[in-house]
């Protein structure tokens, strides 16, 4: 398993790499881990649109929100895999009926419904690009192996904002208003989970699995977490749950796996995540390079130009 | 909660959610559990982890549906109906536990030969009175007794009423613990069990797939899982909420799932019981403590100015013969000595001559037609948001436009406080500020977090919460504000010779108080509802020890022991982990005496052991010769299970040792209810007051006893059924909670991490709706009834599915959330503007579940074009009929 970046910089001070696994199959879409986010890190409220978007009004992750819980609603079975109807003997009353058909687990009248939540957050990348890019240093690997914006440092800048592949990071901006506390005022700065840095110092766990009710949302060292979600899978897929898929587990994928990663019931696009995540300077060293070949062309056809005048 | 107060003796939830995790099969019905119960719902998920089938039976595809193993959909307000079938398909079948509906239920006990039930009289019982429009219950009793109890009293103008009778004390008349007449092996032709067979043999599940609008296959998959999850090995719960209690058949439809969990044997067993989810954090203990107006603490009557003129009849009407209701003297006796001290003596009868009576329904919709035609001066509203949250919040503005003054306490100034500058009426002019003769006092109130005090939750636990921060300026606690208003009434009374006033003189009123506002002691309070030996002072370990004779005070017997030894053991707060097992009982504590499963003994056999080894919970030690196990025996500790009454046996004395229930007169659950409900002993399908279809069993269409506003201008009704005009308001309406905010949004709206989540009112209708209405996703909605009409956006959804009724007929359904109003963050239209104020007899409580609209698309009319259109469509409706 590839180390995150930075962490064995912390050397004697460097604690167990920590993060979220959250296991969607047992979300229940409440947005308690939404609201204790943001009452924690006092997050400013994030407008109050109507989207239509199934219950979802938070749309995105963003500068304002720190945690996302996203609503998808299809026609899919829950439990992709029919129970079998039962063998034995007709039940009571079934006698002048014929045997029951095959179970379907969700939705009457033979139309299958289910409504997937999904809980989103910062991924805390193995290799995260937004560390790469950030001039200031503001963005850094903490000693639990997360991701963390240092507010008193970042300048605005906004470069790590496309560098993320997931479109968390995010510059804040809100409507000047006098009577907004300090906290909420315009500031144009970066602002994203911090894994609760402030709380993990305390030796507590994040607002947000704090607050979770059915521990969809759930926090440790990240080899443990791995474990738990290999075995959550695996019995899922015995329940007949298929489409189930760990999404950010593997330590080989684009981003060398999240700190953050996630049980889905179906493929990421449909949560609006993207399939195949790469840090997005992977290419950097080899565009330098490609950069520095390309300029010493040039350099040396304008000398060429230049000595082909004066001869 | 008279649908199990009178089915098993106690008006609460039979269980605690921690069990659900023990249950093998859950259906959730008549509830949203994940969405307005998520803490309690990981149970729910940790039984559906150990491979519990979790049935959710809801007209919506909610977050619990999404949850659940199986969701069906079915018509809103059809609920008895699909439940009646689950008793018939269980008679029909045999699937009922055979040993535990023997001993453990009134099965066999033979009712009165002039009993008729509503399969031979059209849709009516025996005893109906069509002038008076009610029951004289006289012929529901059982064979052989006398009239006794309550309904002996009828001679005195007394009428047991809602959860005033909902403890079903007199036991249908019952002398001694046994009913004289019963047939042990249930085939007498009058026993109940013989009754209950016919009364629903016509629930076939053909029956059930055309009244509820959902498939033969599934209806037949709830029963069949439901009977192979229950018995000997294996249990199965309901939960419930508000989606049950909000008809105008609210109380029966509770019963008919005690019905079922007795015929499966499902109550008072580990992972079965029925699970009544209360929608506020201490809404039980405001029963219990009551905020009603016809009981006083633990559920004890609240006297009647036509009934007991004296004391002694008094306590013979409400002094069950056998059972725990048969100490009712001490518990009231020990009241008054909380009350009034040293002026509570048995020379004046504890005061009950100077006591405050009841002559009339006092209930919320009542006052509020009362206003209307200005027999109401003054109002205090605490904690409640009527102009949102009670049905037609019109009717309600209007009523207090007609007040000379209004106290509103709450956290903001909401829209039932500032009704007279700024709501719907007065922008229809319908109300003009400078015409409105109401003085309307705003006082604000401390949060929780404000003040010491506890929550009695859902499932009977008292829990405290203690003071963290200091409530800003004028902001105050509830305890403050009863405390010194008290305070300052007695000083201003304190010289007052007018007989009157004597009570008030009397009544203790000694609560230390602590900091600069004087906050007075809420645990001095706790104490006093636990209840003290006066002599010595000491605490008393719980109702066993409450006395008659003026030695003890308790303000409430169900809470007696929660501050024993001197403990306030609402505080204790050890997690489970750290206990002996998941019960738990070192968590706070529960009513009645820590008890967290309550009617547990029936989680044993006749003989006392458990019915098997996988559903152990309390059972009977023969080497000790006492009950042991998880829980606090729900029975006495040491009454062996063969125990016998003597001949002439009172009170709990008189309960055998294999009668579980000892609430009841005969330690029975009671399948059938022979007093304590108005609307019937047994429950019936009937149509809600508003629906588009015919009762298809009887020509009785909704239930006969329900409440109505007939004549009340601001109550009208839509047409229903076939009737003409009923084409105006041909959609069914349902109104609910989502998550993010609580109830009528006066703690919601205004804070801005909730009010960003669910910003704005939305409908929720079927593709098929929005093609058939014109709506388009994202545009609006005006939706309309014949009491008003509101404006929503359009949230177009698969969720709300149309139901394909009896011959080909389609119904489509029209979701609506219930919490906004016109201030706060966020605001929108109230969809209890369109409800009307019919009301279940038994609780009086709405019908805002199952109700009929219309929908069009586009905004609704402004100003004083709304009052017009409303009142265009009705007359539309009206020229039709």
């Amino acid at each position: 398993m590839s180390a995150p970046d930075g962490l064995a910089s912390y050397g004697d001070e460097q604690q167990e790499r920590v993060g979220f696994f959250t296991d969607t199959s047992v979300c229940i879409g409440c947005k308690a881990c939404e609201v204790a986010c943001k009452d924690w890190n006092a997050i400013p409220e994030d407008g109050t649109t109507w989207t239509g978007e199934s219950y979802d009004n938070t749309s995105a992750l963003g500068a304002n929100t720190w945690r996302h819980v996203a609503f998808v609603e299809q026609a899919e079975p829950l439990r992709s895999r029919l129970e079998a109807p039962p063998d034995e003997a007709p039940a009571p009353g079934r006698e002048d009926r014929g045997a029951p058909s095959a179970t379907r687990p969700n939705g009457d009248s033979g139309t299958p419904l289910r409504w997937l939540m999904e809980s989103d957050v910062c991924k805390h990348c193995t290799h995260a690009a937004c560390l790469d890019v950030c001039p200031t240093g503001a963005l850094f690997r903490t000693e639990f192996g997360t991701v963390v914006v240092q507010q008193d440092v970042c300048n605005g800048c906004g470069y790590c904002v496309p560098a993320c592949p997931f479109g968390v990071l995010d510059r804040r901006h809100l409507a000047p208003a006098p009577d907004l506390p300090a906290f909420a005022k315009e500031d144009g700065r970066v602002w994203k989970c911090t894994l609760c840095y402030d709380r993990l110092k305390g030796g507590h766990e994040p607002a947000c699995a704090k607050a979770c009710p059915t521990q969809s949302i759930q926090f440790g060292p990240l080899d443990e977490l791995r474990e738990q979600a290999d075995a959550r899978l695996a019995k899922l897929e015995t329940e007949g749950w298929e489409g189930a898929q760990l999404y950010g587990r593997d330590p080989d994928d684009g981003v060398g796996g999240f700190g953050a990663f996630f049980l889905l019931l179906d493929e990421p696009e449909v949560y609006g995540l993207p399939p195949d995540p790469v840090v997005t300077t992977r290419d950097l060293p080899r565009m330098w390079t490609n950069m520095a070949v390309a300029a010493g062309a040039l350099l040396v056809g304008v000398a060429a130009a230049f000595s082909g005048r004066r001869s | 909660m008279p649908g199990l107060g009178t089915s098993f003796g106690r008006g609460g939830a039979t269980t605690f959610q921690q069990d659900l995790q023990n249950a093998d099969c859950i259906v959730i019905m008549g509830s949203n559990m994940a969405e307005n119960h998520p803490v309690g719902f990981q149970w729910v998920m940790e039984a559906r982890e150990r491979g519990a089938k979790v049935i959710h039976v809801d007209p919506r595809f909610t977050r619990t549906s999404a949850m659940a193993t199986k969701h069906v959909g079915i018509r809103a307000g059809s609920d008895i109906a699909f439940l009646g079938g689950i008793v018939h398909h269980i008679l029909e079948h045999d699937l009922y536990f055979r040993e535990y509906v023997q001993h453990y239920t009134n099965a066999p006990v033979i009712i009165d030969e002039r009993f008729v039930d509503t399969e031979d009289a059209d849709g009516l019982f025996s005893g109906w009175d069509p002038e008076a429009g009610r029951y004289d219950i006289e012929s529901w009793r059982y064979e052989g007794m006398e009239v006794h109890g309550a309904a002996g009293q009828r001679g005195e103008g007394f009428e047991p009423r809602g959860e005033q009778s909902g403890h079903g004390a007199a036991g249908g008349g019952l002398r001694h613990g046994e009913p004289p007449a019963e047939d042990p092996e249930l085939e007498h032709p009058r026993c109940v069990f013989q009754i209950l067979k016919r009364h629903y043999r016509r629930y076939t599940p053909e029956l059930v797939a055309d009244t509820c609008g959902c498939s033969v296959e599934d209806f037949l998959e709830v029963c069949e899982t439901l009977a192979a999850n229950s018995g000997r090995e294996r249990t199965s719960a309901f939960c419930y909420a508000v989606g049950w209690t909000q008809h105008t058949t609210g109380v029966q439809t509770i019963r008919t799932a005690a019905i079922v969990q007795q015929l499966l044997g499902n109550i008072g067993r580990p992972g079965g019981g029925i699970m009544a989810l209360r929608g506020h954090a201490s809404i039980q203990g405001s029963t219990d403590i009551p905020t009603l107006y016809n009981i006083l603490p633990g559920y004890l009557p609240m006297p009647h100015t036509l009934s007991y003129p004296r004391l002694e009849s008094y306590i013979a009407a409400n002094t069950a013969p056998t059972g725990w209701w048969g100490k009712f003297e001490s518990y009231w006796v020990s009241l008054m000595k909380a009350y009034f001290g040293e002026h509570a003596t048995a020379e004046n009868d504890w005061l009950f001559d100077e006591l405050p009576r009841i002559d009339s329904d006092n209930s919320a919709y009542f006052t509020v037609r009362q206003m209307l035609e200005g027999n109401v001066r003054g109002y205090i509203i605490a904690g409640e948001n009527p102009a949102v949250g009670h049905a037609n919040g019109k009717a309600h503005r209007l009523g207090l436009a007609k007040l000379e003054w209004l106290v509103v306490r709450d956290l903001v100034e909401i829209e039932t406080a500032a009704f007279w500058y700024d709501g719907p009426e007065v922008e229809s002019g319908e109300l003009k500020t400078e015409e409105i003769a109401t003085e309307v006092f705003f006082l604000p109130a401390a949060a929780h977090t404000e003040k010491d005090g506890s929550f009695t939750n859902t499932q009977r636990l008292l829990q405290w919460h203690s003071q963290a921060v200091e409530p800003k300026e004028d902001c105050r606690s509830e305890l403050w504000f009863y405390f010194h208003l008290g305070r300052l009434i007695k000083q201003k009374l304190a010289g007052s010779e007018e007989e009157r006033d004597t009570l008030i003189k009397a009544l203790r009123w000694e609560y230390p108080t602590r900091s600069a506002i004087e906050e007075p002691d809420a645990e001095a309070v706790l104490q006093e509802i636990s209840g003290r030996e006066i002599s010595t002072g000491r605490f008393l370990s719980g109702y066993p020890e409450l006395e008659d004779d003026g030695s003890t005070s308790c303000g409430c017997w169900i809470y007696s022991g929660c501050f024993a030894d001197g403990i306030n053991q609402t505080a204790r707060r050890k997690p489970h982990w750290e206990q002996a097992s998941y019960v738990a009982p070192e968590w706070a504590w529960a009513w009645p005496a820590n008890r967290r499963l309550i009617y547990n003994r029936a989680s044993a056999d006749p003989d006392g052991n458990p019915w098997s080894e996988r559903k152990r919970y309390v059972w009977w030690d023969a080497d000790e010769g006492k009950w042991t196990g998880h829980d606090v025996p729900d029975f006495k500790e040491d009454k062996a299970p063969d125990y016998v009454p003597p001949e002439g046996a009172k009170a709990e004395d008189a309960i055998a040792g294999d009668h579980p229930f000892v609430m009841q007169a005969d330690g029975r659950a009671w399948l059938y209810v022979a007093q304590g409900l108005e609307d019937g002993p047994l429950p019936t399908h009937y149509e809600p007051q508003e629906s588009p279809f015919a009762n298809p069993l009887y020509r009785q269409r909704a239930n006969p006893r329900r409440q109505q506003n007939e004549g009340l201008a601001e109550d009208p009704y839509n047409p229903v059924a076939d009737e003409p005009g009923a084409e105006v308001y041909p959609y069914v309406v349902t109104t609910y909670r989502l998550t993010e905010h609580h109830t009528a949004g006066g703690m919601t709206r205004s804070v801005p991490y909730l009010a960003e989540l669910q910003p704005e009112m939305f409908c929720e209708v079927h593709p098929d709706l929005a093609r058939e209405a014109g709506l388009e996703h994202g545009g609006w909605a005006t939706i309309y009834t014949s009491r008003s009409a509101i404006e929503a956006r359009v949230l177009v959804t698969e969720r709300i599915r149309p139901l394909q009724m009896k011959d080909g007929r389609t119904v489509h359904q029209v979701g609506l959330p219930y919490h906004w109003g016109g201030r706060g963050l966020v605001t929108g239209d109230s969809a209890n503007d369109l409800a009307h104020m019919a009301l279940d007899p038994n609780v009086h409580i709405q019908e805002v579940k199952a109700f009929t609209c219309g929908i069009r698309p586009g905004r609704r009319p402004r100003g004083a074009e709304l009052p017009r259109f409303v009142a265009e469509l009705r007359e539309q409706a009206g020229e039709a009929k």
